[in-house]
């Protein structure tokens, strides 16, 4: 753990280097086009961004909804007359690449997009392993990704924009009510997820959380992944909660692992009628209807947007997608950031009058949103200031609303729970604080 | 506690043994690496998807609670079939090869985890109806027609009308059931019936009835597939062929035969592991690529050619996985020092307790490395 603000150091300060080379050398990308081939002929000229998800493998049946939300949001703002920037309207093209699940092809393509299509920002990826293998390559060629999904946090890049939940956004208070509100309350915490970064981080968050709280966890434990064999789990939990009549199990298992959790826990008889409450941090709307209802009725979820919410922009935001793909189609919680994420550049890029990557990260900071689960603001550590919801999880699927937080939450990138990370914070607006600095 | 326990290792290592027991045959008996085994799983596990679909149909919806039983035989003709035909176009040509098996059924299997994906179920269900009356049609024929010189034709025209009859079912199954007519890369789910959901007691103890159901399509396999191979006649010509080839041959047993009637068998076996690991957790293209290994490492351990062994091997690695895993050994005994009981609860997770698992494997096979009941005979020496 030593070593890490060394490397950290060093890392800031090959990066300084190689970003003042990168500005020097990289042209704002703005492929013009705006000769005959252009159909619609009230826009000028053409920009185009990239959109980098998991079209195959694994991750594709999730990452293939972003794609779809992203491209929606981009029809948006070019059927509203696209962005203006230096008085000249541009149209947004877009080049869609498949990071095929992979994380080293995560890095690969985003190299194709930034050095031969030369896109100014780049919308992408899901999992935290993808992330971890993009990031040094945006912050190499300073260039910028937008991310979309709720995760661990611990991490703060000048060239990474986070507009999911941080763990401050949707674990914390998740853990919250289930110690304090829940029909569970006060009884102990069983932690289960899949072995990877994500749910190890947010259970460590989770743990010390309890610990200040009073709470007690009496047991944890990890599904390698692509493991469905949860029968050594299931007697665990078993053994560590049935002395207390039942309990809270945080689950961060990832994709269809929680359909042989919950089809298997249903059967050993761990259900909320028997008083074992689950709280999900992976399961949207989306998985409800994958996993089926019946399985998943009486848990409960926390995610900064959920479909249920009865606003007009909430209900429009889904009305819309609908209308594009298919009436059976939901939209959720990592849709929405994406969908957020592109406005919210369109709006930078607007208010900055270029497409200069420099100028944009300035602007970008301090934009507000009325997104469909409520005004968002950018903060100046790259996160997104927004609403926490807890939901319920209905017979007939999606989620009913118990509590949602007032106002907006603002995101920490170094958890204050967590030991390590504590008393730490991350400011991109003032050169003498950066990614990590001592409040 | 103690039944709580064991139950728990009978239930991992039922899964264990029913996906293994395909493979036992296949790789034990005919030693063909067969790395499609997986996908031969999942091909069952979709079948269990197709009939349930099927029979929520207004016609059959009466006998919804039957559909499981139904799937298991549907699950193990098709993938016996699909088997048949990949040792008839792939396998065969290979024999002795075992570099190149291996390589051309990865192939395989890739190629079922995309058929899966792009092609609408119905029609693909249609596809195994048609290949189902090719290869068997002809064989209904008197020995007469058979031997007659214009078999070929009557061969021929039964393919045709074999392609008929699966264009139409598959459309019959894809205008009825909607949610088959479309191609999804999306997992499904299978729902078990609802007297196969919940648990009973037993002496005191609450078991899930469908590990149940599970350790039950086991037992019946292993002993259908020890009757089979040591009562019937063909059992005992696809022992004596795996033990001495030529003599067999030579003795007039058709070789050719018994190969692809035990790959098939093999092959089938894997549909019915298919129907049991629908019920645990999702049907998807990837279902089978998770039990491949621990599939193999079975077949190992218990020593090749031998289904005691892979018996026994698959009950023993589930037992010790969940004494491992779930830490059974600190409730049994209490007060162990210090030392020991730190370790034990540091490999008490699952991730943990596969490395442990991996790493005993490993040490045994170091001091027995033809696993633990070793084919004896002339057949290992030569």
């Amino acid at each position: 753990m030593g070593q890490l603000p060394n490397l950290n150091e060093f890392m800031r300060i090959s990066r300084r280097i190689l970003a003042g080379l990168a500005t020097a050398s990289l042209a704002v990308s703005v492929t013009s086009c705006g000769g005959g081939s252009d159909t619609s002929g009230s826009f000028d000229d053409t920009v185009t961004v990239g959109i980098l998800h998991s079209l195959s493998g694994t991750m594709a049946i999730s990452e293939s909804t972003l794609v779809d939300t992203e491209k929606m949001a981009i029809a948006e703002i070019n059927a509203a007359g696209g962005v203006t920037v230096g008085g000249k309207s541009y149209k947004i093209d877009y080049i869609v690449e498949d990071g095929a699940s992979d994380w080293p092809t995560f890095a690969e393509k985003s190299k194709k997009l930034i050095d031969q299509d030369g896109v100014p920002v780049v919308f992408g990826g899901w999992t935290s392993a993808s992330r971890k293998a993009m990031l040094p390559v945006y912050e190499s060629k300073d260039a910028f990704l937008y991310y979309p999904i709720q995760y661990e946090a611990q991490e703060c890049s000048n060239n990474i924009f986070y507009t999911g939940a941080s763990p401050n956004q949707q674990s914390e208070p998740a853990t919250d009510f289930m110690y304090k509100r829940s029909p569970a309350a006060g009884k102990p915490f069983f932690l289960v997820g899949s072995d990877y970064v994500f749910p190890r981080t947010s259970n460590t968050i989770t743990k010390e959380q309890l610990k200040s709280l009073g709470g007690k966890v009496v047991g944890e434990d990890y599904l390698p992944l692509g493991n469905t064999e949860v029968a050594p789990i299931i007697s665990k939990i078993k053994k560590a909660l049935a002395p207390s009549g039942g309990g809270v199990i945080i689950n961060t298992l990832n994709g269809d692992q929680n359909v042989a959790f919950f089809k298997q826990i249903q059967d050993a008889g761990i259900t909320p009628s028997n008083g074992y409450y689950v709280m999900n941090y992976s399961i949207a709307e989306e998985e409800i209807s994958t996993i089926g209802p019946e399985f998943l009725e009486g848990h409960y979820g926390a995610w900064n947007y959920m479909m249920s919410i009865d606003t007009p922009e909430s209900k429009k935001f889904a009305a819309d997608f609908k209308a594009l793909y298919g009436s059976d189609r939901v939209v959720a919680d990592p849709q929405e950031s994406a969908y957020n994420m592109v406005y919210l550049w369109k709006q930078a890029v607007e208010d900055a009058g270029t497409f200069e990557n420099s100028a944009v990260r300035e602007a970008l900071v301090g934009q507000t949103f009325d997104a469909p689960q409520g005004p968002v603001e950018v903060m100046p550590n790259h996160h997104l200031a927004q609403t926490v919801r807890i939901g319920l999880i209905k017979p007939e699927g999606g989620f009913e609303i118990l509590e949602e937080t007032d106002g907006v939450v603002f995101p920490q990138a170094w958890n204050q729970f967590e030991p390590s990370s504590k008393g730490y914070a991350c400011d991109w607006t003032d050169p003498s604080k950066g990614e990590r600095y001592k409040l | 506690m103690l039944l709580d326990s064991l139950f728990n290792g009978v239930a991992i290592g039922s899964v264990l043994l029913v996906a293994a027991l395909g493979l036992a045959i296949v790789f034990g008996l005919m030693g063909v690496i067969n790395l499609a085994h997986g996908e031969l799983m999942m091909l069952g596990a979709y079948t269990t998807y197709v009939t349930q679909l099927i029979f929520k149909l207004p016609l059959l919806k009466p006998y919804y609670n039957a559909y499981v039983i139904v799937s298991i035989f549907f699950a193990f003709i098709v993938s016996g079939v699909v088997g048949i035909l990949l040792e008839k176009t792939v396998i065969r040509k290979l024999y002795g090869s075992p570099l190149e098996t291996l390589l051309a059924t990865w192939g395989v299997s890739l190629i079922l985890q995309q058929f899966v994906r792009s092609v609408p179920l119905a029609y693909g269900t249609g596809l195994v109806i048609s290949l189902i009356i090719g290869l068997f049609l002809p064989s209904v024929f008197s020995s007469k027609v058979k031997e007659s010189i214009n078999f070929k034709y009557v061969k021929f025209s039964s393919w045709i009308f074999a392609a008929l009859a699966g264009v139409l079912s598959g459309n019959l199954i894809s205008s009825s059931v909607s949610k088959l007519s479309r191609a999804s890369a999306r997992n499904v789910d299978v729902t078990a019936p609802a007297w196969m959901r919940g648990q009973v007691e037993i002496l005191g103890t609450a078991f899930p009835k469908t590990r149940l159901m599970i350790i039950i399509i086991t037992l019946i396999s292993v002993i259908a597939i020890t009757l089979f191979l040591n009562q019937s006649a063909w059992g005992m010509r696809i022992r004596a062929v795996t033990q001495n080839r030529e003599m067999s041959d030579c003795l007039g047993i058709s070789t050719e035969k018994v190969d692809v009637l035990t790959f098939g068998i093999g092959s089938g076996l894997a549909g019915v592991a298919g129907v049991a690991v629908s019920l645990l957790g999702s049907v998807g293209p990837n279902v089978g690529g998770n039990y491949i290994v621990g599939c193999f490492m079975v077949v190992v351990l218990g020593g090749v050619g031998n289904l005691l062994g892979t018996i026994f091997a698959s009950f023993g690695i589930g037992i010790m996985t969940d004494l491992i895993g779930a830490g059974r050994l600190l409730s049994i005994w209490p007060d162990m020092p210090l030392p020991l009981s730190n370790t034990i609860n540091f490999f008490a997770t699952t991730s943990m307790a596969r490395v442990m698992i991996f790493a005993l494997i490993v040490i045994f096979l170091q001091f027995k490395p033809t696993g633990l009941f070793p084919q004896k005979g002339r057949m290992v020496e030569s």
